[in-house]
């Protein structure tokens, strides 16, 4: 896929390394995410790339290092405050809130978006009602988008895996991020709905402008869609690049087809 | 066949999103509310069957108002937001004591500062709300704890708010207005110069107070911040990472929660005890309460009017049945017979339908609206 015009840097992640105890899960790991563009992570089981993300939605803090993310650099914070700033993410295993509506669940992803508070919410007249509406279209506009108008109202918990997968995904959305991170958006799926959540990452990318970086072990998946590729290993980077680079690079293929001793 | 959707057409997300979107559930709730605000007043006050005395009023449906309202508020916490608490009862005692100190008059003697504070008497109905908002401002002082644990943990925190209050208001006679036996009574029920006495007022009052408090509490869950007390209660992680703050959330459910059960307290005490002690509003209280929660349904304002009957229910049931029969029980047996019929009901519902009675009568509603076919 053809790279994003800018050179714009949206997110820099700077020599963060993170350790459990003795595991040490990343070790001085740097990239850059470029606005517009997609970005994958990959990496064998256990090479970091989930600990990553947590890092830098604010889920973990980094024993060292530096994460710059819109020009602002930080060392720790909330995961809200992530969320605050512009920064939505889907998880591996669907993380959805089980006892809410489809619509309920993308809804709520407008939270930070609701200015009117308790009392206001409480008598649900005037201007509260209003603003409920406006945002409901945005969220029916989401609806649309990701064709699932026909399971709104059904509980999450009642739906398919893939469905789910899609609801998180319009959840995520709902907070029109300017990062989203997706853990292994397609895991579980079949060929079809793999092709379909394929369609609709590439549509966000172009149609809302939000720049995405995803965790995929679907490798057809990861070197069609993602504009560059940085691959862990071990808590390390070892390669990073366009996908055609990375395809070649010897350390990668090691890492994946393993050496001979 | 009564029951269907056909040709009710919504043209806009604001009718998509009214409390009852199907015109059946309209009509029925009006009937409803026209029943309870006209027609029952109206055969109390004729003495028409089955108002043949004011039992039912005064034993039935005030303290079934009553105990909804509470649950209501109960719900919210535990059903809603996923907290667990054991401590409703306290919050009811703090509402009753807070109206009460504020209906009668507030002095505080600060000797060692050399002054004193004191409020003259409150209206009935400013005593009452602000002995919510008391309730409310304790509710936020216990909910602090539920920041760092969760589950049982925070259920034998609230466990504690109980015992405490329990203690306060039995040992600490300024509650009580230094009352030699501990008991007090209510003050008289004025509301802007209307008394309120008979048992119909006394119904009309607490069925106004449970009215407003569904409307408003059903526009609270359903609106922003009940999403994000459900996407605590659901997912603590996730919720977090769309930008909900745990804080403010589980705060604010505490809050709301424990001032709709204060104001609760404040109306068992007045209107339907008149005069009462700490043993009021002890542990069995709030067990109570949750158990119309869990068999009502988590999660829903109509569950928390079900469970409420259904605990009031019961016993009477059992009272009545059995002599109607001809094989009357003694006490003990319909309270321990109560027992086991709760106890066996929570264990089927947890198992089989966590949802509640509110949930069976919706999964009803659904196999309705397309009877007689299957789907």
């Amino acid at each position: 896929m053809r790279a994003p015009d800018t050179n714009e840097v949206l997110l820099q992640v700077e020599g963060v390394a993170l350790a459990f105890g003795g595991v040490r899960a990343l070790r001085d790991v740097s990239f850059n995410i470029r606005k517009g563009e997609i970005r994958a992570i990959i990496g064998p089981n256990g090479a970091g790339k989930t600990s990553m993300l947590n890092v830098i939605n604010g889920f973990y803090h980094p024993d060292h290092g530096a994460i710059t993310f819109k020009g602002r650099t930080r060392a720790r914070m909330q995961p809200f405050e992530a969320a605050r700033g512009g920064i939505a993410r889907t998880f591996q295993n669907v993380a959805l809130f089980k006892g809410m509506s489809a619509l309920d669940n993308i809804m709520a992803g407008r939270t930070l978006k609701v200015r009117r508070g308790l009392l206001w919410q409480m008598l649900r007249y005037g201007p509260a009602l209003a603003e409920e509406v406006e945002h409901r279209h945005r969220v029916e506009e989401i609806i649309d988008f990701l064709e699932i108008e026909a399971i709104r109202k059904v509980p999450v918990a009642r739906l398919p895996y893939g469905l789910q997968k899609r609801v998180e995904l319009g959840r995520a959305l709902a907070m029109e991020p300017d990062l989203l991170l997706l853990d292994e958006p397609m895991a579980g799926m079949n060929l079809e709905e793999k092709e379909d959540m394929s369609r609709f990452i590439i549509d966000v990318n172009n149609h809302y402008g939000t720049t995405i970086a995803l965790i995929e072990h679907d490798m057809a998946v990861v070197m069609d869609l993602s504009h560059r590729v940085a691959v862990l290993d071990h808590g390390v980077k070892i390669a990073d690049g366009t996908p055609d680079e990375v395809k070649r690079n010897q350390a990668v293929i090691d890492a994946y087809l393993g050496v001979a001793h | 066949m009564l029951y269907r959707e056909t040709s009710q057409f919504k043209t806009t997300y604001a009718e998509d999103m009214a409390i009852f979107p199907i015109r059946q559930d309209r009509i029925a709730l009006g009937v409803l509310l026209g029943i309870a605000f006209i027609g029952l007043p109206l055969l109390a006050t004729f003495h028409i069957w089955p108002f043949g005395g004011d039992y039912l009023l005064w034993a039935i449906l005030l303290p079934f108002l009553i105990l909804a309202l509470a649950a209501i508020g109960t719900n919210i916490l535990v059903g809603y937001c996923g907290q667990i608490s054991l401590g409703s009862g306290a919050f009811m005692a703090i509402g009753a004591y807070s109206a009460y100190k504020l209906a009668t008059g507030v002095h505080i003697p600060l000797a060692w500062l050399g002054f004193a504070i004191s409020i003259p008497p409150l209206p009935i109905l400013a005593s009452i709300l602000l002995g919510g908002l008391a309730a409310a401002g304790v509710g936020i002082l216990f909910g602090i704890p539920s920041l760092r644990i969760k589950g049982l943990y925070l259920a034998v925190a609230t466990l504690a708010a109980q015992f405490f209050f329990d203690w306060v208001f039995l040992r600490v006679p300024w509650f009580t207005n230094y009352a030699p036996s501990g008991s007090v009574n209510a003050p008289e029920l004025n509301f802007f110069g209307v008394v309120v006495q008979t048992p119909i007022e006394r119904y009309l009052l607490c069925l106004t107070f449970v009215t407003v408090t569904a409307i408003l509490a059903k526009n609270l869950v359903r609106g922003n911040l009940g999403r994000q007390w459900m996407a605590i209660r659901d997912m603590d992680i996730a919720a977090e990472l769309i930008g909900i703050r745990p804080l403010y959330a589980k705060l604010t459910a505490f809050a709301v929660s424990s001032f709709i059960v204060g104001v609760a307290g404040a109306l068992w005490a007045f209107v339907y005890l008149g005069s009462w002690e700490p043993l009021a509003f002890s542990l069995d209280r709030s067990l109570d309460l949750l158990f119309m929660v869990i068999i009502g349904g988590l999660g829903s304002i109509m569950g928390s009017f079900v469970g409420a009957a259904f605990i009031l229910i019961v016993p009477i049931m059992l009272n009545l049945i059995p002599t109607e029969l001809g094989v009357p029980l003694s006490t003990e047996t319909i309270t321990h017979l109560q027992l086991i019929i709760f106890g066996s009901l929570i264990c089927y519902l947890l198992i089989k339908e966590p949802r509640g009675f509110a949930r069976l009568i919706s999964i009803g509603k659904e196999k309705l609206r397309l009877w007689p076919f299957p789907y």
